[in-house]
């Protein structure tokens, strides 16, 4: 580090201007911390920044056409092309080593594709075979060649903690030496996104369809490959292997957040940029791996979408079960209070019931007590001192409920042919979701309907319309 | 549908001795089928026959071993803008991030080719695509929170929005209620009344009678095809569905393997 510090220092005299250096002193002036500190992180971050947002974009293609392997895949022959142009060169210059390393990315999505298709291997095998062949070749080469400096630790684990230390002259400007390649590579991947946006939605959800209108499915796949391919490599200079993570968790998070394309996009690029930031303020405070850090927040923010996913998540599962239960069971007590009434000496007028009595007719569960609450915010209970009874609503909202209960007993009696005393449990589970236009559909369908099969009448609610 | 009037104009689309196979094991042999007339064309045959296999080889999406395809008399590369193909349902992923409208929307792409992007004109025509296949109230949804019968519906839509002169559809009928199969029969009805060619592949015999203009009986070779009155007779079907030719199946194994029989 030490040479490239001079280096800074030499540069800073000589007055190459630091975008932002205003900022960051002020920033530093009012956190009371050393001025280079704050630069260095600020720096880091926009280097990580830079890094994860190349890495989501492309990400949520793999992702999205089911080859996220493909980016593991890309990581790991990166070393054959360093290794090959190495071994063709005999030098370890930077820039004939990017192109060696996108090279091999290229070669491994073809050879991926070749093998696949000529020699009948399954495609997740083929990518398996190809890319620890040729990570296996650089291997060999790196170890063979150690008089030579390839740092290994590099590849494997990037240098995201030191990205911001480094800064070169850029254009004019004070800038780490890793904006070289990150910039033009989001360039890349924005060109891609915006010139071929429609080719590359068409391509990755029907590609048979792709075809048939006249779009080459293959070139686009070559297309977004390379360009995995060139994000991976440079981005491996930051994150090492982990590039993996960087690639694939954000776009799964993402995923799981939203049902459009676009707002994916932009959502995995919000993410990525925060597991790279809390990666490095992790990394300095336990003084750890940055990259590391970088792929376990990832992890952690999954999990927390897995969880709290409005559609697909856990939490949202539980609320939807859990409001649905009220639901039967503030059913059950309007049906039940029903049939109590029916069952009387004066049908005519409504019954009256105390709370402990609703309660068990609420199954007298954890959610009994919600369930009768659901009632009465409702006014589908009314409730005078310590007695409740059936409200002018709640007794047609409960009539629909028993008619839908005898109509699905009849139609099982007539349908099913079931011994009688297997049609009550099922009706039991179904009147919750028999709407009118199936009571509709059932009667018209039953030869007589004006009674169940136990002989009770099936009350009409036709005329008044509810549910 | 069989007699081949030189002076006649081309036929619509022609498959000329058409043999398919997979790794080597031939899966459909010596394939001719003209269609002449426009109207609504069933593919009809038991599971196993190619009828997929059929439309997709004719499609350029199978690799062909030999035989020429043929659409308004030239070679049918040239004209698949011309031609629109639906595929099963099960054939996309239903959880891909993207909205019914969008869907339908990439049926106009073909005409726009390369790097340009759909316009009012493209939106225009989805919507009115959607209209007619009544799907115009779950444009925005996404298309994995659709049932199967309005799934396919989108299917139908993307390919009205293709504007295509002659259609195969692998099977649109399959797991589909009663209400959206009447729909989408209506629908297939109009577009055949507008003078456009529909091939179908069909699983349904009772059907078929009530439905189409003309027949293809197949199983892996084609057994008879043309007007569904003089076409669609007992003998024929029981012809189609009365096994395979057991020397067929013998020769697709001799011919995957590369040995000779005994």
């Amino acid at each position: 580090m030490l040479p490239t510090l001079t280096n800074t220092v030499a540069l800073l005299a000589a007055r190459v201007p630091i975008p932002f250096e205003a900022q960051t002193t002020r920033l530093a002036e009012m956190l009371s911390l050393p001025a280079t500190d704050v630069q260095n992180a600020f720096w880091t971050i926009a280097v990580g920044a830079l890094c994860a947002v190349c890495c989501s974009l492309a990400g949520c293609f793999l992702v999205l056409r089911r080859i996220s392997l493909l980016g593991d895949a890309l990581s790991h022959s990166v070393l054959a092309g360093v290794a090959g142009v190495y071994l063709v060169t005999g030098r370890v210059d930077p820039i004939p080593m990017l192109l060696g390393a996108i090279a091999a990315g290229v070669v491994t999505a073809v050879m991926t594709q070749f093998i696949h298709k000529t020699a009948l291997v399954p495609e997740d095998s083929s990518i398996g075979i190809v890319f620890t062949s040729l990570f296996a070749f650089g291997v060999v080469v790196v170890s063979h060649a150690s008089h030579v400096h390839l740092d290994l630790d590099c590849v494997l684990f990037g240098d995201l903690s030191f990205a911001g230390i480094n800064l070169h002259p850029t254009f004019g400007w004070l800038v780490p030496e890793s904006f070289r390649t990150l910039v033009p590579t989001l360039i890349i991947t924005l060109l891609l996104l915006t010139i071929c946006w429609k080719e590359l939605r068409l391509t990755s959800f029907d590609p048979t369809l792709a075809v048939t209108l006249g779009f080459s499915a293959g070139l686009m796949h070559y297309l977004l490959t390379t360009v995995v391919a060139i994000v991976t490599v440079s981005a491996m200079e930051i994150v090492g292997l982990l590039v993996v993570a960087l690639l694939i968790v954000p776009a799964a998070t993402a995923r799981l957040l939203t049902d459009r394309l676009s707002t994916m996009l932009w959502l995995s690029c919000l993410i990525g940029v925060s597991c790279t930031t809390f990666g490095y303020f992790l990394a300095l405070r336990w003084n750890s791996s940055a990259a590391g850090l970088t792929a376990v927040v990832a992890g952690v923010e999954l999990l927390i979408a897995i969880v709290v996913s409005p559609k697909h998540g856990l939490l949202g599962r539980l609320v939807r079960t859990v409001r649905l239960r009220i639901r039967i069971c503030a059913e059950d007590v309007l049906a039940g209070l029903f049939r109590r009434q029916e069952r009387s000496d004066a049908p005519d007028t409504l019954v009256q019931a105390s709370l402990s009595e609703c309660h068990i007719l609420a199954g007298n569960g954890l959610l009994a007590g919600p369930a009768v609450r659901w009632l009465r915010t409702r006014h589908l209970l009314q409730q005078v001192g310590s007695v409740t009874s059936l409200s002018e609503s709640g007794l047609r909202y409960a009539q629909s409920m028993v008619r839908s209960h005898r109509l699905w007993e009849a139609y099982l009696q007539e349908n099913f042919n079931l011994p009688p005393d297997h049609l009550h449990d099922p009706a039991e589970a179904m009147e919750h979701f028999i709407g009118p236009g199936v009571q509709q559909q059932i009667t018209e369908e039953l030869s007589q309907s004006a009674e169940d099969p136990h002989g009770r009448a099936i009350p009409d609610v036709k005329k008044q319309g509810v549910n | 549908m069989t007699s081949s009037d030189e002076n006649e104009k081309p036929a619509i689309f022609d498959i000329h001795d058409m043999t398919v196979a997979y790794d080597r094991r031939p899966v459909l042999w010596n394939i001719d089928l003209t269609l002449r007339n426009a109207g609504l064309v069933a593919i009809v045959g038991p599971n196993g026959a190619g009828k997929s296999t059929m439309i997709r080889a004719a499609m350029g999406l199978v690799p062909m071993v030999s035989g020429s395809v043929s659409a308004w008399g030239s070679a049918i590369d040239g004209q698949l803008r011309r031609i629109g193909y639906v595929p099963q349902r099960g054939s996309v992923d239903w959880d891909f991030p993207i909205s019914v409208f969008e869907t339908v929307l990439m049926g106009t792409y073909g005409s726009l080719g390369w790097f340009r992007r759909p316009g009012r004109v493209q939106r225009d025509l989805t919507m009115q695509c959607l209209e007619r296949v009544g799907m115009q109230d779950y444009a925005k949804r996404q298309i994995g929170q659709l049932s199967g019968g309005q799934q396919q519906r989108v299917f139908l839509a993307r390919a009205l929005a293709q504007q295509a002169e002659l259609y195969f559809m692998d099977e649109p009928m399959a797991g589909v209620d009663a209400a959206t199969e009447r729909v989408v029969f209506e629908l297939l009805q109009s577009l055949s009344d507008e003078g456009r060619t529909i091939v179908v592949v069909h699983h349904d015999l009772r059907t078929v009678t009530e439905y189409f203009d003309e027949v293809v009986l197949l199983n892996v070779r084609i057994v008879a095809s043309g007007p569904v009155d003089t076409t669609f007779t007992s003998a024929n079907l029981q012809a189609t569905y009365g096994g395979r030719l057991s020397i067929l199946d013998t020769m697709a194994e001799a011919v995957q393997k590369q040995e000779e029989t005994e």
